[in-house]
């Protein structure tokens, strides 16, 4: 009965005792406003959408805003799954990505020369993406149970360092090069942010170029004509090249104030290729001018830099690097498919995240986007002192 | 507990350090690096968009604007050509075809194979339709046939379920109303050649046309219009998604002719079968009223394009019918040129009208004797008498007295052997020898030449048109120049006001004395064409004979007395030739008649010449509006 005269410890029981409670509490503490971010952007996807059917909501703007709505429910619900559950999981989730990957080498449908899916009871899955998010998780578990002396040993180096390799071989055979070098790069962030020592640092970048060189040599002749393409793009103006000059084209004309929405005429007229998926961000940028693209990479930068604030923010070693690698996934994303409308990089088949059309990349950014507000949701929760291990 | 920590917690909103944990604190440096990093790269992605976007704004906008604007260009209209009462001679007449989308349909070749039972396809239209069938994109439409009748359309209506894909529009083609009428004038036009097309856009424009011949060809740049243009919304493949802005082509300019469409066809009834050309001019502003050439071509058949056959018949004919032969047949003008050379007299001084020549039947001249037409004489002549008898040898005597050069100067100034101002091409010059063009090429010229141009044989050339603008100057004394432009859209030319022409600066009184000479030959009792009197009551006219030999009388045949030009096979006959004008007392028409290898020019070209210019009295079109009822035509079928 003490704890009855006691209300704090009274409410402290009963968010142990009421589950329902205890949930409603989590759900208070997710970051409504990084959520009312997401859905701004998956916002400007579907008005874009809109436009790039003709201004009908049909084939693409409502199915993706289906998909939106099935994504958010599926990113809350994870949101709200406690760390541990996560960490348990995150060796489950690995070990599947890689046999999907697997898998897709077998089996996988190739679309465009380059991202490969495979078709799983009437929906595309693209494992690439979801290998992603698995690392993240499966490197996080992994660097959580290791404090900062730990770090200084080179051997607690290498297990990591397969679970990265593997995975970046299997999509390097699919082939897919953007890709690759997307997990790689998010690998590389999660080992630079756990603590590794500079040294170490160093002795792995210095053999980097050569490294580069070497890859060339192994390339596929399509992807070797894209990055030629895309030193000279108006050497081919109408092959490889078309679609970084119509993409410049349509960006251009976009100017200031943008054309006005429905009325971008490279857009409209389908001189723009892949304007609903890749190249949306020109279509954005055709019909709401530079105010409206900018607009939109502010939006961007806010989610990132959220994500990031929220990884800093985070008590656990856990949540810090899965908000980490997350944050780090959305900007690989957005930096490849902007450099890539814009003529910065070689054409590679990479999305914008929410915003192009496609349910698979939704699914996983939205799967990514609960691990991320789960770290949030638990940012206070003490899990590396469970270790048994304190530094 | 559980309250305190919350309250340290809200002090630090934003812990981290960690005491316990050194590795939070790395994690939160290059955590911030990496933010960094990432806002430095979306810093330079915006950076490089407003360059992109802003910067090179403009020069993207352009290359989105050809991306989308696809401007073709339409076909205007050709002028059309009337008569001076406004009656249509050349027109144009819609031309359905029939056209096969080949997106339209799964099967082309079956279509095309089920549109060929209905309608047959030679092997030229087959190979044409593969070869465009394979260079234009599916959704481009591809001619099948044109020219289709109103039979041919019905019966592809009434298959057309069986036709996809094959559709019925309408272009336009040249008609020619009056057929052989007026071929010579108007001409005709064909598809434009691969150099008309190099040196005009305009000309690459399906449909479009090029005059060949007549009008068509002189007035080609004022009857093709200006093109219109038509700038089409296109998406990345070239389909067209809406119409952006349109302007219509300027027409072809409307061209009425001076022609007088009844009076050429009364004149053509009148030439009948005979080779033969005649023009009849307005003599106070040079209209040509009538222009006649025979035999004559049907023009329509050039827009479809001639048979080889067809073409070979026309040059292999020895009555050239593709020949203009008022403005590029040449002939001796015979007995015609006579008043030129009795006016080149009188103004030299040397002569007086007065004047008389003994004619014993010939002249000798170093040796050389030249005969009169009439083997026993004319006696004593003067000018009146030497053109109402139409005498050789005073004009053998009076060339001899003032020489070439008078002559060829005078004749020229009358409009021979010169060239004229008729909205024609292919004309010729004909031509006035004189010594120093015979020197030019390398001859000697004789005192013969001079004395056989008098009597306008020997080198002389004209053409038939020379010849009535030769008789309207005499009318007139005024220096008319032949002119076939009436108006340009309704907008009347300078040149139909007499006003416009100059004088000829030659003295009334000898023009009068020509004119005198003229009505003599056909009225006064003995003159040489009597059979052109008029019996048009208190009309009379003045004219003037001629036959040109077209092959040189030897001495002997001459005097074996046997010697008749009409036995001769028909190419070695002489050319017979009239010329006149009426009212005598008040001129205004003036018609010349050659009659190719017609013998006498009295009894031949003569009444032919009489009929033509009584027509043109009665219809009198330099003083109507409006064409003259039928029945002022039907009068004349009595007459004759």
């Amino acid at each position: 009965m003490t704890a009855l005269n006691n209300p704090i410890r009274f409410h402290k029981r009963l968010l142990r005792a009421e589950p329902s409670f205890r949930l409603m509490a989590k759900l208070w503490r997710i970051s409504w406003l990084y959520v009312l971010l997401i859905c701004a952007l998956a916002g400007v996807g579907y008005v874009t959408l809109y436009s790039a059917a003709g201004g009908v909501p049909y084939p693409f703007a409502a199915p993706q805003a289906a998909r939106f709505a099935v994504g958010l429910v599926l990113m809350v619900t994870i949101a709200m799954l406690p760390p541990r559950l996560l960490m348990r999981a995150s060796w489950g989730m690995y070990a599947l990505s890689l046999v999907l990957l697997a898998a897709v080498l077998h089996m996988g449908h190739v679309g465009k020369g380059a991202e490969r899916w495979l078709m799983i009871g009437g929906l595309q899955v693209q494992p690439s993406e979801f290998a992603k998010i698995a690392l993240v998780a499966v490197l996080a578990t992994w660097f959580s149970r290791m404090d900062y002396a730990r770090m200084g040993n080179p051997l607690w180096l290498i297990p990591p360092a397969f679970m990265v390799l593997v995975p970046v071989g299997l999509v390097l055979k699919e082939p897919n090069l953007g890709t690759a070098v997307i997990i790689g790069g998010i690998g590389a962030s999660l080992f630079f942010t756990a603590g590794m020592r500079l040294w170490q640092i160093i002795l792995l970048v210095l053999p980097l170029p050569s490294l580069v060189q070497f890859a060339y040599g192994h390339l596929h002749d399509y992807q070797k004509a894209r990055i030629t393409t895309f030193l000279h793009p108006e050497n081919d103006p109408l092959g490889a090249g078309y679609n970084i000059i119509q993409s410049k084209i349509a960006l251009g004309s976009g100017g200031m104030w943008g054309q006005g929405y429905l009325h971008g005429s490279q857009g409209q007229l389908n001189f723009l290729p892949e304007k609903q998926t890749d190249f949306i961000f020109t279509m954005i940028a055709e019909e709401w001018g530079f105010i409206g693209a900018a607009t939109v990479i502010a939006l961007l930068v806010l989610l990132i830099m959220g994500g990031m604030i929220m990884a800093i923010r985070c008590r656990n070693r856990f949540g810090r690097l899965i908000a980490l690698g997350i944050s780090m996934n959305f900007f690989f994303y957005c930096l490849v498919n902007l450099s890539m409308v814009m003529g910065a990089i070689p054409v590679g088949g990479v999305p914008l995240p929410l915003v192009s059309y496609g349910g698979s990349a939704m699914l996983n950014v939205m799967l990514g986007f609960g691990l991320l507000l789960s770290t949030w949701v638990h940012r206070d929760t003490r899990l590396d002192e469970s270790n048994g291990r304190t530094a | 507990m559980w309250l305190k920590r919350r309250k340290r917690e809200n002090r630090r909103l934003m812990p981290i350090r960690d005491q316990k944990d050194p590795a939070r604190g790395v994690f939160t440096r290059r955590a911030l690096l990496c933010m960094a990093v990432q806002a430095g790269a979306m810093g330079e992605l915006a950076r490089r968009l407003y360059h992109i976007q802003i910067n090179d704004g403009d020069h993207y906008a352009r290359m989105a604007a050809n991306n989308r604007v696809s401007k073709r260009l339409l076909a205007p209209p050709r002028g059309r050509i009337v008569d001076r009462y406004g009656i249509a001679l050349a027109n144009n007449k819609e031309n359905w075809r029939a056209l096969l989308m080949p997106e339209e349909t799964t099967d082309v070749a079956g279509t095309i194979e089920r549109f060929s039972t209905l309608i047959p396809l030679d092997e030229r239209d087959r190979n044409r339709i593969a070869r465009e069938m394979r260079h234009q994109r599916r959704f481009v439409p591809v001619m099948l046939r044109d020219f289709l009748s109103w039979d041919e359309m019905a019966r592809i209506e009434l298959n057309a379920p069986s036709l996809p894909g094959v559709l019925i529009d309408v272009g336009t083609r040249r008609v020619y109303p009056e057929g052989e009428l007026l071929a010579h004038i108007i001409g005709y036009v064909a598809p434009p050649n691969e150099n008309d097309v190099a040196h005009s856009t305009l000309l690459a424009l399906p449909g479009m046309r090029v005059g060949r011949a007549g009008i068509e060809q002189n007035q080609d740049e004022k009857l093709r219009g200006t093109a219109g243009s038509v700038e089409m919304e296109v998406n990345a493949v070239g389909r067209v998604i809406s119409e952006l802005n349109r302007e219509e082509g300027v027409p072809g300019e409307e061209i009425s002719l001076t022609i007088d469409r009844g009076l050429q066809q009364r004149v053509l009834n009148h030439i009948g079968d005979q080779t033969a050309s005649a023009v009849v001019l307005d003599c106070h502003n040079g209209e040509v009223l009538a222009m006649v050439s025979t035999p004559s071509f049907d023009p329509s058949l050039f827009d479809s394009g001639v048979s080889h056959a067809q073409w070979i018949e026309w040059t292999n004919n020895q009555h050239t019918p593709l020949i203009n032969k008022a403005v590029a047949g040449v002939y001796p003008p015979g007995s015609t040129f006579k008043p030129a050379v009795a006016m080149a007299a009188l103004e030299s001084g040397l002569i007086s009208p007065t004047d008389r020549v003994f004619c014993p039947g010939h002249l000798d001249v170093g040796g050389t004797r030249f005969h009169c037409w009439s083997r026993w004489g004319h006696g004593s002549v003067d000018l009146h008498l030497a053109l109402k008898y139409s005498c050789d040898v005073y004009f053998y005597e009076i060339a001899r007295r003032i020489g070439m050069d008078r002559i060829a100067e005078t004749a020229h100034r009358m409009g021979l052997g010169v060239p004229l101002d008729i909205e024609l091409p292919h004309t010729r010059t004909g031509l006035i020898p004189t010594p120093a063009w015979r020197q030019a090429h390398h001859h000697h010229w004789n005192g013969g030449d001079t004395i056989v141009s008098g009597i306008g044989q020997g080198f002389i050339q004209v053409t038939p048109l020379q010849l009535a603008t030769y008789t309207a100057r005499m009318a007139t004394g005024r220096a008319v120049q032949p002119h076939l432009m009436r108006a340009i859209n309704g907008e009347i030319s300078p040149m139909a006001s007499p006003e416009h022409w100059p004088s000829l600066n030659m003295p009334e009184k000898y023009l009068e004395a020509l004119r005198a000479g003229m009505f003599a030959v056909v009225n006064e009792p003995h003159g040489t064409a009597p059979k052109a009197q008029l019996d048009l009551p208190g009309i009379t006219m003045a004219g003037k004979t001629g036959s040109a030999q077209v092959r040189h009388v030897s001495r002997a045949l001459r005097e074996s007395g046997h010697f008749n030009s009409a036995n001769l096979p028909w190419e070695y006959r002489p050319h017979a030739l009239f010329i006149c004008f009426a009212p005598y007392d008040a001129p205004r028409y003036a018609v010349s008649v050659v009659i190719e290898h017609g013998n006498a020019g009295a009894d031949a070209a003569a009444p032919l010449a009489r009929n033509i210019m009584r027509d043109t009295l009665l219809r009198d079109p330099s003083n109507h509006t409006t064409p003259p009822p039928e029945s002022v035509a039907a009068v004349d079928d009595s007459f004759e």
